[in-house]
């Protein structure tokens, strides 16, 4: 009765092997590497690109142990750090303008684990270093920044159709229009109404007039929202580009926020700083009455915006039309104008070159404005006169030091944000914290697991020895599982796999319990041994269902490390109870099954 | 055959109702006591704040750090010992101002002008607005825990033993609640997920016992229903030794390796266990006869369930 079809075997068997091979690659250590991938995402890295490294780490005679194409990106292996060093520095020169290169660890394990995707666990920030920030999109920012467009959008809607209107004003995200007479508000009504359809437009007649708001209905705010939101994460894309981190991690979350996780940054002061920064740029133009004016008015004037000119020290007035926003801006470098000064050379993308190359065509020996804002504050870097047509590569020229244009060209590259946003959660990690958690961890699970499964065997003997070994498989099956589904390991995690290793032997020993009273009862051992099993198996799935429910809750509802240990606790409650009954069991059998008269069991 | 709990005959547990109850009143009021009084010492995830660990080549000169930070005009900083001598922790109150993430940046400047070679450990902040929400989901996992399981315990058993189970194990969770209030231990999110296992893991050893109570109700038709509880916990007694201390084992592995980050986590964990047994043993069944449970509810058409074990 204690015998398993060869079928059973051969699966346990399989399903082993399998385990082990995807348990392997935790055990190769890591090398130094570095990892290039493409700045633009929707670039593809290939075998001609992989030649082009190739060929550029040969040329800098610098030996490298390995490279292969990964994902999106090339990794290169390297023997030392000293060597991993060298060629970053190599790399980033020669081919950093199109590929972010990022110092990276990977794998040691043999090419033919990678090949059929055995990787080692994913280990959390808190194993190996790095940051995690949560942000929050302020979009109540994001809506008055679009309310602000309207403003501008109205005005030059109002004048094409020679509607004429008093002041605009905005209030929050609500604008509101005045008019001197019924008609011109009702024309402006209509004219706004077909001109722009997402929004909501109140009419009210007042003493001192006739006005109109508007705000936007509540689906477009809702994507006004969304597009802010992707626009940030964006922009957040490019900056940590600039950082140059081998895996980043950028992600929505909920309505309002995104998740950035550096695993592996070294210096999380720059970090926070490059991430926080609120820098955007506008093109503006300048506002012609003022220009060369020796005189600046005392008052603002309507419809424009005072700033002060860096080059000058005076303020300039510029119009309140914003020409071109920063996200236009597709990248900046560091340069010298003909005359040899330090300046700025830019490029658009499609959109932002067209309109730039009308309004050079229309607004030629005007005056064109680049205002930067750094913290709420504005600032013209540069009032040049147009001097001719042109698109989307120019030069920005001003009064610049080469530092403040090296400065500049990174603000530009680093690109704009849709709105303001705020690190509302920072977990830090330094990397020597990681090593050192990884280290508390393992040792809490091998010196825990050895006094167990020594317990165990002094108190049961042989079914003893099979359940330590059923618990060993179990931590097998385990690492297999979270190694193959690539979850992310972290040190609650690494508790949660000690926690199950204790809970795990619980299955055992409700057997192995269960065949001594069978034996004391007077069963045959045979008997005893079968009814053991048998019997045991509803208890098992009883006393386990209770804690997998917390585990779901756990993951449901957790966040960070907890789920991290949710994760763990859920899978290490399936592993062991495969392992606790099956594996345990294949053995009983193997051992007692095949004797017909056996007289004794060591229990 | 070596064995730890060698008892063929049945204890009377039943009969000691009287002082266990004693027993869980004293130490349940004494929680709630701790916890009225003193609250829990919830830890930065939950209040919101910012905790810095950093470590020095020497041991740490808590005076000189504490004047050092005191020049940055930052208020209410803690500075303490962590571990060793040469660990310090800084701890900051959550900031109104827009600009709380930066604090981490100030201080690390600040220690690091005082003293080069300051090692960044940790940092976490967490603002007032996340803290609360953890606290909330906290607080939500925490009763959807409890309610999951009394709903899976009502249909695998009934309702008196859910009731009951879960009376005993909220008991448990309450009293490592009130242990962590009195003695001011920090309760972080790890500790939260430390509770919440407990919660799942003590509940497993009410379900072993009522197995064994609903499997001799239908097999010792004369006996009473304090004699068939007994001779339930009895028969299970060697299981709940062996299975506890092997949790315990590995605990007490994570209490003695796992550094200060697990710590309180196996302080939980262990309360979590302790009273576990307890509280199966001595709590949930001593309450399942006040709730009145007679062989009727058992003997029925419902009768052809697989066996409990043990």
């Amino acid at each position: 009765m204690n015998r398993f079809p060869l079928w059973k075997y051969v699966l346990i068997g399989f399903i082993l092997v399998i385990s082990f091979l995807y348990t392997l690659p935790n055990f190769f250590g890591e090398v130094p590497a570095v990892q290039l991938s493409p700045l633009r995402s929707a670039e593809k890295v290939d075998i001609a690109f992989l030649g082009k490294v190739e060929s550029t780490l040969k040329t800098a005679q610098i030996g490298y142990s390995g490279i292969e194409l990964a994902g999106n990106s090339v990794k290169v292996r390297f023997d030392s750090p000293d060597l991993q060093i060298k060629a970053k520095d190599v790399l980033q020169t020669q081919l950093g303008e199109h590929y972010t290169v990022a110092l990276n660890l990977v794998s040691d394990s043999p090419s033919w684990l990678t090949a059929i995707n055995a990787l080692p666990m994913y280990l959390g920030l808190d194993l190996r270093g790095g940051v995690h920030f949560l942000l929050e999109v302020d979009m109540k920012a994001a809506l008055e920044k679009e309310a602000i467009r309207y403003q501008n959008d109205f005005r030059t809607e109002l004048r094409s159709d020679k509607i004429r209107y008093g002041r605009i004003s905005r209030e929050g995200n609500v604008v509101q229009i005045h008019f001197s007479t019924r008609d011109q508000r009702d024309a402006a009504v209509n004219k706004l109404g077909t001109a722009f359809p997402e929004l909501k437009i109140a009419i009210e007649d007042l003493d001192a007039g006739f006005t109109l708001s508007s705000s936007l209905k509540p689906e477009s705010e809702k994507l006004v929202q969304e597009l802010a939101l992707q626009q940030n994460i964006t922009t957040l894309r490019k900056r940590v580009n600039e950082l140059g981190v081998a895996e980043p991690v950028i992600q929505q979350q909920g309505a309002s926020r995104i998740v950035v996780q550096l695993p592996g940054v070294q210096d999380t002061a720059e970090a926070k700083d490059i991430l926080g920064r609120t820098a955007t740029l506008e093109v503006r133009m300048a506002d012609e009455l003022y220009i060369n004016a020796p005189q600046q008015p005392e008052q603002t004037p309507v419809g424009d915006d005072a700033f002060l000119d860096s080059s000058t020290g005076r303020p300039v007035l510029v119009k309140k039309d914003v020409v071109l926003s920063g996200d236009h801006f597709k990248s900046a470098q560091p340069t010298f104008d003909q005359n040899g000064r330090p300046a700025v050379s830019v490029t658009l993308d499609a959109v932002g070159g067209r309109i730039m190359r009308d309004l050079t065509r229309e607004s030629i020996k005007k005056y064109m404005a680049i205002i930067l804002f750094e913290r709420g504050q504005g600032e013209a870097i540069s009032v040049a006169q147009i001097q001719g047509e042109f698109s989307s590569n120019f030069q920005i020229t001003g009064q610049f030091s080469t530092e403040e244009t090296t400065r500049l060209a990174l603000l530009i590259r680093a690109g704009a944000l849709a709105a303001p946003m705020e690190i509302i959660e920072e977990r830090t990690v330094g990397p020597s914290m990681g090593a050192e958690n990884i280290e508390k961890g393992f040792h809490s699970n091998i010196w825990g697991f050895l006094a167990v499964i020594t317990f165990i065997t002094i108190y049961y003997r042989v079914f003893g020895m099979f359940s330590s070994i059923a618990l060993a498989f179990n931590g097998v099956f385990l690492i297999a599982l979270l190694s193959m589904l690539q979850a992310t390991l972290t040190l609650p995690g690494m508790a949660a796999i000690a926690l199950t290793l204790g809970m795990a032997i619980d299955a055992n020993v409700l057997i192995n319990e269960r065949i001594r009273e069978e034996l004391r009862n007077g069963a045959t051992p045979q008997a005893a041994i079968s009814a053991g099993y048998e019997r045991a198996w509803g208890t098992i799935l009883d006393a386990n269902i209770t804690t997998l429910i917390a585990g779901v809750s756990l993951f449901w509802l957790g966040s960070g490390p907890v789920r991290g240990f949710a994760v763990v606790l859920c899978l290490g409650i399936l592993t062991s109870m495969f392992s606790a009954v099956t594996v345990s069991r294949a053995m009983a059998n193997l051992t007692y099954g095949r004797k017909a008269r056996l007289t004794k069991v060591s229990i | 055959m070596f064995e730890l709990f060698p008892f063929r005959k049945t204890i009377p547990f039943m009969s000691w109702g009287k002082a266990t109850t004693a027993i869980s009143l004293i130490t349940f009021f004494f929680s709630v006591w701790a916890l009225w009084d003193r609250g829990l010492n919830l830890g930065v995830d939950f209040t919101g704040g910012t905790v810095i660990e950093v470590s020095y080549d020497q041991a740490a000169d808590l005076p000189a750090i504490r004047s050092a930070l005191e020049k940055t005009g930052l208020p209410e900083v803690a500075v303490l010992n962590f571990g060793t001598s040469r660990d310090v922790l800084i701890r900051l109150p959550v900031r109104g101002t827009e600009n709380a993430a930066q604090t981490s940046n100030i201080i690390m400047a600040a220690l690091t002008a005082a003293t080069p070679g300051v090692e960044l450990k940790k940092v976490d902040f967490v603002g007032p607005q996340v803290g609360k929400e953890l606290y909330d989901s906290g607080a939500l996992a925490l009763l959807l825990v409890a309610f999951g399981i009394m709903a899976y315990l009502a249909i695998r058993f009934e309702w008196r033993f859910a009731v009951s189970g879960m009376l005993a194990n909220m008991h448990d969770i309450v009293i490592i609640l009130g242990v962590f209030a009195f003695f001011q231990w920090e309760f972080t999110l790890t500790v939260l997920a430390g509770v919440l296992a407990v919660l799942g893991y003590s509940v497993n050893e009410s379900v072993v016992i009522f197995d064994r109570i609903r499997e001799n109700i239908r097999k010792m038709r004369g006996a009473t229903i304090p004699h068939i509880i007994d001779d339930a916990i009895t028969t299970t007694m060697s299981r709940t030794i062996i299975t506890h201390g092997s949790t315990q084992i590995m605990v007490l592995s994570m209490l003695f390796f796992g550094g200060e980050a697990l710590h309180n986590f196996a302080l939980a964990l262990t309360i979590g266990i302790m009273f576990g047994i307890y509280s199966s043993v001595l709590v949930a069944s001593p309450l399942l006869l006040m709730l009145g449970i007679k062989r009727e509810h058992f003997i029925k058409p419902i009768e052809k369930k697989e066996e409990a074990v043990v």
